[in-house]
C-alpha cells in the first residue's frame, strides 16, 4: 500500500484517474442539460474566489478554500442568469462578460500579491500534475498526496450526489417541466451540481488547470453520448473514456516529455475525434455509408418506375437503355452502372440483349410503387422525386 | 500625472499604446456582429483554438516572428470554428457541448507544443506565454505594421460587406430569401472575426480575448440606436480599454495587460448597463419605483368597490395579496395610506390570517366618484 503512495507515476495517474471519474460523473448531466460551457464559467471563476479566501485568511488549501471557490462558481452562474434575466443581453454574452472580469479580477490580485502567494498564473492555466507528490499529508502512517485526498473526497462527494438523486437528476434532465411539477425542484437539483463543479474544479485545479478540468467534464461524455442511448451505459462509457485518456495521456507525455494534462485531455479529444469518424450508427463513416445506401436504393427504384413507364409501345427500344438513364434522367454513367448493378442483385431486372426489362420481382415493385401514389414522371429529376424507401 | 506624461513620452510605450489601440478598437467594432449572431463564445472557442496555431507558427518559423505566429493562429482558430460546425452538424450534441470540446482540446494540444517547445530550451519560449494573459509590452514597432495592417483588412471588409453583414445580423432568414449566399457569408464574417480575435490575442492573451470581443459590443449595444453608431462606439471603448490596460501594465511591474484591459471594459459595462439613457436598468428601476408611487389610491378604491359589486356586499373585505395582483404592484403603503385617511379599514376574516380591507362609507363615496368621471379627486 505505501510502496503504491510512493511511487510518483501511480500517482501521478490515481491523480488523473480522479479528475477524470468525477468530471464524468458531474459532465453526464451537464452536457445532457446543455450546460456544459458553465464548466468553463466556474473553472475559471473559482480561481477568484480561491485568491480571495487566501487573502483574508491565508488559507491556501482546506474547506474553506473548497468553500470560497464553490460560491465563486456558484456566483458567476448566478450572475450570468440574472444578467440575462434582465434582457440587456443575451445568455451567450452573459456568460462571455461575467465570467472574463471575475477570472481578471483574480489574475489581477495575483500579479499584484505574486511575492506572497503561491500561486502563478501559469498554474492557474495549465496545472502541475507533475508535481502532485510533493505535496503530502499523513493517513493513517501513509504518505498520501494532497490532491489525491481532496480529490478522492470530492468524487466520493460526486458520487453520493449522483447516485442518491440518480432518479431525480435523470428526471430533470429529460423532463425539468414534470420534474418540476412532482415538486422534485430541478433547478435546486442543478445548482446543487453546478455547485459540486465548482468544489470539483478546485480539487483539480492544481493538478490539471482550468481550461484541462472543462476537457475533462465535457469531453468523455460528449464521446460517450455518440455510443449510447441510454444513462447509465453512458456513465459507464463517459468513465471507461477518461480512464483511457489518463493513461494513453500519460504513456504519450512520457514518450514525447511534454505536459501530462495536456497530453491526457488531448487523449480525450483524440478519442472523441474517433467516436466522431467511426462510432457505429451515429459517426460519420457511418452516416455516409448509410446516405450512400439509401441514393442506391432510390436510383434503383427510379429505374424500375423508369422501365415500368416505358415497358411497352415504340419508345421501349430507346428508353430501356442505360444510354436513355445518363440522357433523359442526366444520370452519370457510374450512377447509373450502379442502379443497373442493384436492379439485377435484387433481382428486379434483366437484360434482353441490348435492352433492359423488368422481371416478375420488378414488375411487382413497379406495380406496389404506383400503388404507393407517388408514380414516377420520368423525365423529373429523380433526386427530389424518389419513392418511399420504407413502407 | 506627470507619471501619465513621463510614460506617453516614451518611444516603447508609444508603440504599446497605438497598437493596443488598435487591437481593442478592432476587437471591438467586430465583437458587434459576434454578439448580435449570439457567437459570443464561439470567440472564447476560437481564442482558446488559437494556441495550438501560435506554437505551430513559432516551430516552423523557428522563433518568435509575429507574422507566423498570426497565421499559425488563424488557422488553427479557423480550424476550430470548422470544428464546432461539423460537431453541431454530424451528431445531436448542443452548441455549448461542441464548443466546450473544441475549447479545452485544442487549447489541451496547444499546452503540449508549449511544453514541447520549452522542453527544447531557448528563452525565446517566453514570448510566447505572453500569449496567454497578453503583454502588451512585447508589442514592438514592427509588430504594429503587422497589426495595423490585418485590423484594416478585417475593418474594410466589414465596410464593403456592410448591407449584407447587417442583414446576415439581423435576419439572416430575410437574407437567404433575397438570394444573399448566407452559407458563403457566414463562413467569410466568421473569418473575419476570428482575424479580430487572433489579432486580440497579443494585447489579453488567449483566456480573456472574449471579454475584449463581446465586453465593447455589449456597452455599445446600450448607447446606440442604429448599427453604425454601435460599431463605431464599440470600437471606442475597445480602444479605451487598451489602452487603459497598455498604460497601467507599463507603469507597474509584473501586471498582465489582458486582466487591467478587460476589468476596464467590464467597468465601461457596467456603467453602460445601468445608467445608458432609455436602456439602462437604472432608469428601469427608477420608473418602476415611481409607479409605484403613483399607483393612486383612487384606483385601490375603485379596485375595492369592484370587487364589492361583484360579490353583491359593498363593504366586502378584499385579501391585501389580491389587490397586489390586480394592479401588478405592491399595494401595501397605499392601502395603509388611505386607512389613515379614513378610506378603507382593516379587518381579519377567520379562518385566514393575512389582513383584509373594506370600503368604509367614505372610501366607497371616493370610488363611486371616481366611477362617475371626478377622477380629478385623487387622494393622492
Amino acid at each position: 500500500m505505501s510502496a503504491l503512495f510512493a511511487s510518483i507515476p501511480a500517482m501521478i495517474l490515481l491523480t488523473g484517474l480522479l479528475v477524470a471519474a468525477s468530471g464524468a460523473l458531474l459532465g453526464t448531466f451537464l452536457v445532457l442539460r446543455g450546460a456544459a460551457m458553465q464548466t468553463d464559467a466556474i473553472s475559471h471563476a473559482i480561481v477568484l474566489g480561491i485568491v480571495l479566501v487566501w487573502m483574508m485568511t491565508g488559507a491556501r488549501s482546506g474547506p474553506v478554500v473548497v468553500a470560497g471557490a464553490a460560491l465563486a462558481g456558484l456566483a458567476t452562474v448566478l450572475l450570468s442568469e440574472a444578467l440575462a434575466r434582465s434582457g440587456r443581453v443575451r445568455m451567450d454574452a452573459a456568460i462571455g462578460l461575467v465570467f472574463p472580469a471575475l477570472f481578471a479580477l483574480g489574475v489581477l490580485l495575483i500579479n499584484l500579491n505574486a511575492r506572497n502567494i503561491h500561486l502563478d498564473v501559469h498554474t492557474v492555466l495549465l496545472g502541475e500534475i507533475g508535481f502532485v507528490w510533493l505535496h503530502t499529508h499523513h493517513v493513517a502512517g501513509i504518505r498520501v498526496p494532497v490532491a489525491v485526498l481532496s480529490l478522492g473526497v470530492v468524487l466520493a462527494l460526486n458520487a453520493g450526489f449522483v447516485a442518491l438523486f440518480w432518479k431525480e437528476l435523470k428526471l430533470a434532465t429529460f423532463d425539468p417541466a414534470l420534474a418540476a411539477a412532482m415538486g422534485f425542484a430541478p433547478a435546486l437539483l442543478f445548482n446543487g451540481l453546478l455547485a459540486l463543479t465548482s468544489a470539483t474544479a478546485v480539487a483539480a485545479f492544481d493538478a490539471v488547470g482550468a481550461v484541462m478540468f472543462i476537457a475533462f467534464v465535457i469531453v468523455p461524455p460528449a464521446t460517450a453520448l455518440l455510443l449510447t442511448d441510454r444513462l447509465a451505459p453512458l456513465l459507464a462509457w463517459a468513465l471507461a473514456i477518461g480512464a483511457a485518456s489518463v493513461g494513453l495521456g500519460y504513456v504519450l507525455a512520457q514518450y514525447w516529455d511534454v505536459s501530462i494534462a495536456g497530453m491526457m485531455a488531448s487523449a480525450a479529444g483524440a478519442f472523441f475525434a474517433l467516436a466522431l469518424v467511426l462510432a457505429p450508427g451515429r459517426g460519420i463513416v457511418a452516416q455516409e455509408l448509410r446516405r450512400h445506401a439509401q441514393r442506391v436504393d432510390a436510383d434503383c427504384r427510379a429505374l424500375v418506375a423508369h422501365l415500368h413507364s416505358h415497358r411497352e409501345g415504340p419508345e421501349r427500344a430507346e428508353e430501356s437503355t442505360a444510354r436513355a438513364l445518363e440522357e433523359h434522367l442526366r444520370w452519370s454513367a457510374q450512377r447509373a452502372r450502379r442502379a443497373i448493378l442493384e436492379g439485377h442483385d435484387r433481382g428486379l431486372l434483366r437484360r434482353e440483349g441490348r435492352l433492359l426489362a423488368l422481371t416478375e420481382a420488378g414488375l411487382a415493385t413497379a406495380r406496389q410503387m404506383m400503388a404507393a401514389g407517388r408514380p414516377h414522371m420520368p423525365g423529373q429529376d429523380p433526386e427530389t422525386d424518389t419513392v418511399p424507401l420504407k413502407r | 500625472m506627470t507619471w501619465a506624461t513621463g510614460l506617453l513620452g516614451s518611444h516603447a510605450v508609444q508603440n504599446v499604446a497605438i497598437g493596443a489601440m488598435m487591437l481593442g478598437a478592432c476587437a471591438g467594432a467586430l465583437g458587434c456582429f459576434a454578439l448580435l449572431r449570439r457567437q459570443s463564445l464561439l470567440g472564447d472557442a476560437v481564442s482558446h483554438a488559437a494556441l495550438p496555431g501560435i506554437c505551430l507558427g513559432f516551430l516552423v518559423a523557428g522563433g518568435r516572428e509575429l507574422p507566423a505566429l498570426l497565421a499559425g493562429a488563424l488557422l488553427a482558430g479557423g480550424l476550430g470554428a470548422l470544428s464546432v460546425q461539423l460537431i453541431l452538424r454530424r451528431t445531436r450534441l448542443k452548441t455549448d457541448a461542441a464548443l466546450g470540446i473544441v475549447l479545452s482540446v485544442f487549447f489541451a494540444v496547444g499546452v503540449v507544443l508549449l511544453t514541447h517547445i520549452q522542453g527544447r530550451g531557448g528563452a525565446a519560449q517566453a514570448g510566447l506565454s505572453s500569449f496567454l494573459f497578453g503583454q502588451a509590452a512585447a508589442i514592438l514597432r514592427g509588430d504594429l505594421v503587422v497589426i495595423g495592417g490585418l485590423s484594416v483588412a478585417a475593418l474594410a471588409v466589414v465596410a464593403l460587406l456592410w448591407k449584407e453583414f447587417k442583414l446576415l445580423s439581423f435576419d439572416p432568414d430575410f437574407a437567404r430569401a433575397q438570394g444573399l449566399p448566407v452559407a458563403r457569408l457566414e463562413v467569410l464574417l466568421t473569418l473575419v472575426i476570428a482575424v479580430a480575435i487572433v489579432v486580440g490575442l497579443q494585447l489579453v492573451g488567449v483566456v480573456l480575448m472574449v471579454a475584449l470581443l463581446v465586453a465593447p459590443a455589449a456597452a455599445a449595444r446600450q448607447w446606440a440606436r442604429g448599427l453604425g453608431s454601435m460599431v463605431l462606439l464599440a470600437a471606442l471603448f475597445g480602444a479605451t480599454s487598451g489602452l487603459a490596460g497598455a498604460l497601467a501594465s507599463a507603469g507597474m511591474r509584473g501586471l498582465s495587460t489582458g486582466p487591467v484591459v478587460v476589468l476596464f471594459a467590464t467597468a465601461i459595462v457596467a456603467v453602460s448597463l445601468l445608467l445608458a439613457p432609455r436602456r439602462g436598468l437604472l432608469w428601469d428601476a427608477l420608473r418602476r419605483a415611481s409607479a409605484r408611487r403613483r399607483l393612486a389610491g383612487t384606483d385601490v378604491l375603485v379596485t375595492l368597490h369592484g370587487v364589492g359589486q361583484a360579490h353583491d356586499d359593498p363593504a366586502y373585505p378584499v385579501e391585501g395579496g389580491m389587490v397586489d395582483a390586480a394592479h401588478g404592484l405592491a399595494s401595501a403603503r397605499t392601502l395603509a395610506r388611505l386607512r389613515s385617511e379614513g378610506m378603507v379599514r382593516a379587518v381579519t376574516r377567520p379562518p385566514e390570517t393575512r389582513a383584509h380591507w373594506e370600503l368604509t362609507p367614505l372610501g366607497r363615496a371616493r370610488a363611486e366618484a371616481a366611477l362617475r368621471g371626478n377622477s380629478g379627486e385623487e387622494t393622492a
